[in-house]
């Protein structure tokens, strides 16, 4: 046993519990609706990926096998944590976020969560 | 030392749980409800690794793996709806 | 021949990647498995991607990346200590725009990605036409100074990637 790697566990289950706990905590604390978004999506993410590392490192430390399994999960929710986000940010704008608080878009076009030509034909992104 | 740690890191979890379900019962909006069942999931995945540390054992990855993934497609199943009414257009 | 066999290498290369992955452990026959889904999924899959966007350099994305795990972390400090420390008076969100220069959807995805993944800015939207960004800032007393640095820390950087 590495006292080394040890401590280096330790500290990151230590960050992970803190972070995830924070991000819970700014669910709870902040009241703005679009500010609540914020708190949980990323704190949490980096909470459970400090948890995997130390999940990699202490496997490695007490039965000597090297897992990189637990490199998907957070590959995984590192990809999916903004598409959740910018599902429920479109939810808000859509439900809770007066019209007239958002900036405009400076082209033609509306934004897209209120564009009503998005309804027919998908919006073609610009040629290259 | 890690054991001190692991338990301060379970019981972290344990109230950000708390936390969310909290969120999930008073939510003022429906996104908001969706957003803190989304937090759930996430600290449960943590709580699976941590458990998995505490028993010292690999198996729990599979578990991890299927509860991000059906807490991803739920999520964004229940959003969709939402926005169209509609989950596959 | 092999084109055709292999119409987006770097997908073959990531499933067989996540393949050795979930099987966790280096065996002949999975990496053979390996092999047939990467030339499958593709293939099959190939209606859904019509458009090839080119990878101009493998080495630059890693090290975006590497940047951006480095940005995660230490903006998740600064998020924390306003969620934390601040009165809730004076938290300053604020919305804004960034227009885009960048044209092939996985660019403007990997951009989207990094901006929701590094705390204190949220994509919330696009404009109709796609070339406009609505960013919601959780704390942003200047809010010019954050377009800014979207543009040159991370949007400069992807133009260099994305052909």
């Amino acid at each position: 046993m590495e006292p080394a790697f040890e401590i280096v566990v330790t500290a990151l289950l230590v960050i992970a519990g803190t972070f995830g706990l924070i991000g819970s905590f700014g669910l709870l604390r902040l009241t703005d609706a679009m500010q609540r978004l914020h708190a949980p999506t990323k704190a949490t993410t980096v909470g459970v990926g400090a948890a995997l590392i130390a999940s990699v490192i202490d496997l490695y430390l007490y039965r000597s096998e090297l897992t990189w399994q637990e490199l998907l999960v957070a590959v995984f929710l590192f990809i999916t944590a903004p598409i959740t986000a910018l599902f429920l940010a479109k939810i808000h704008l859509h439900q809770t976020v007066p019209r007239d608080l958002l900036p405009p878009t400076g082209t033609g076009r509306d934004w897209a969560t209120f564009d009503q030509t998005a309804n027919g034909p998908t919006p073609e992104l610009p040629k290259d | 030392m890690i054991g001190y740690a692991l338990t301060y890191a379970l019981g972290c979890f344990g109230i950000a749980l708390a936390c969310n379900l909290w969120r999930v019962l008073r939510g003022p909006t429906i996104a908001d409800r969706i957003l803190a069942l989304d937090t759930m999931v996430i600290n449960m995945i943590a709580l699976i690794v941590l458990y998995g540390i505490r028993q010292g054992g690999p198996l729990n990855f599979e578990a991890a793996l299927l509860f991000a993934m059906t807490g991803f497609v739920s999520t964004v199943a229940y959003a969709k709806f939402l926005l169209r009414g509609n989950i596959i257009e | 021949m092999i084109r055709r066999l292999f119409p987006h290498p770097w997908l073959s290369l990531t499933l067989v990647v996540t393949w050795m992955l979930l099987v966790n452990k280096v065996a002949l026959g999975s990496l053979v498995f390996a092999a047939i889904l990467a030339t499958l999924v593709p293939l099959l899959t190939a209606s859904y991607w019509p458009k090839q966007t080119r990878l101009k350099s493998p080495v630059r994305l890693a090290a975006y990346i590497l940047l951006v795990i480095g940005d995660i972390v230490r903006a998740n400090i600064a998020v924390a200590q306003i969620i934390l420390f601040y009165r809730k008076d004076r938290i300053r969100s604020a919305w804004i725009t960034v227009p885009i220069e960048l044209t092939s959807p996985e660019a403007v995805a990997m951009l989207s990605g990094t901006i929701t993944l590094t705390p204190g800015t949220l994509v919330a939207d696009m404009s109709g036409c796609g070339r406009v960004l609505l960013i919601h800032c959780l704390h942003a007393p200047d809010p010019d100074a954050v377009r800014d640095e979207i543009k040159t820390r991370y949007e400069a950087r992807l133009k260099r990637i994305f052909a």
